[in-house]
């Protein structure tokens, strides 16, 4: 990793310097490709654990730390990047066509939510999860609305509340532990 | 977690409350039916309490059994419908979204609604 760091970045000779690395497209790019297979791992296990709670639309959604971490170390632009890559890539895998139109809702709610939480600077890292745990909810219920043209969904909506903090404050505590080891790691 | 983490927990966990305070404190009606759309249109409604097995358009089949309804079978490969926990209670519902049904427990007597099910109940 060290010599991964060293690495002279050319694309970008005036700001990528070869001490500290991190800022360079070549990093940038290896980061990105790490963070896309990982969280596409991640999603792969939680397809594997077939959880039911009677209602649709609950999973931890573990792929989502990796949202996380990448939205604090690196910025909302890469992360919404990193989140649509993931959620198309894993969606022809793992699920069909039609589960990737949901996961797309939810993925750019959460994360326009999370970015702008995160910028407002009020929350901590578990907060900032949590709510985007409950957007992603709202975000896939809304086109769930919107596909079968129904208003019918008022027993999800709470069970699907509760669900978004659940499983976002689980995220969150996780990536705020991650996220303090990786304090001086950049990139 | 800082005190504002706590406050959007209580405040989201609230409104969910709220929500299903009203849901459940509201009056049972005696007599409910199911009512089963495709495509935002009406398929057909039926009688809650009269058991029955209704295919619908050859990719699902629900099952109403001792008042309550159930998604039995779905040819879609994700089966979320089919998961989904029986349901009796006004208002709740059972959303297929590949095939786009929607079964639901509306109150009110079969018989009045004016529109007769145009679906092969066995």
């Amino acid at each position: 990793m060290e010599e991964f760091h060293r690495m002279p970045c050319r694309t970008e000779p005036g700001r990528g310097s070869i001490k500290t690395g991190g800022t360079g497209l070549k990093n940038r790019a290896a980061y990105f490709g790490v963070f896309t297979a990982l969280a596409l791992i991640f999603s792969y296990v939680e397809s594997l654990i077939p959880i039911y709670f009677g209602v649709p639309g609950i999973k931890l959604g573990l792929a989502n730390l990796l949202i996380v971490i990448f939205l604090y170390k690196r910025n909302a632009k890469e992360a919404l990047l990193l989140s649509i890559v993931r959620i198309v890539l894993a969606g022809f895998m793992f699920a069909n066509l039609f589960s990737i139109l949901y996961s797309l809702a939810g993925g750019i709610l959460s994360l326009a939510v999370m970015a702008f939480l995160k910028k407002r600077g009020t929350f901590s890292v578990i907060g900032v999860s949590i709510a985007g745990g409950v957007c992603h909810n709202l975000g896939q219920l809304l086109v769930a609305m919107l596909a079968v043209e129904t208003y019918q969904v008022g027993y999800y909506l709470p069970v699907l509340l509760n669900a978004g903090i659940v499983t976002g404050m689980l995220i969150g505590i996780v990536a705020a532990e991650v996220l303090k080891r990786l304090k001086n790691i950049t990139f | 977690m800082k005190k504002n983490d706590w406050i959007l927990i209580i405040l989201v966990a609230a409104v969910a409350g709220i929500f299903l305070a009203v849901l459940l404190l509201r009056p049972e009606e005696a007599v409910r039916q199911v009512e089963i759309s495709v495509d935002g249109e009406l398929y057909g409604r039926y009688d809650l309490n009269e058991d029955q097995e209704i295919s619908i358009n050859k990719t699902n089949k629900v099952q109403i059994s001792e008042g309550t309804a159930k998604m039995t079978w779905a040819e879609c490969p994700d089966q979320i419908c089919v998961h989904h926990k029986e349901i009796s209670r006004t208002g709740e519902s059972i959303i297929c979204l590949p095939n786009k049904i929607v079964v639901s427990i509306i109150g009110g007597d079969a018989t009045d609604g004016g529109i007769s099910p145009d679906a092969v109940s066995n």
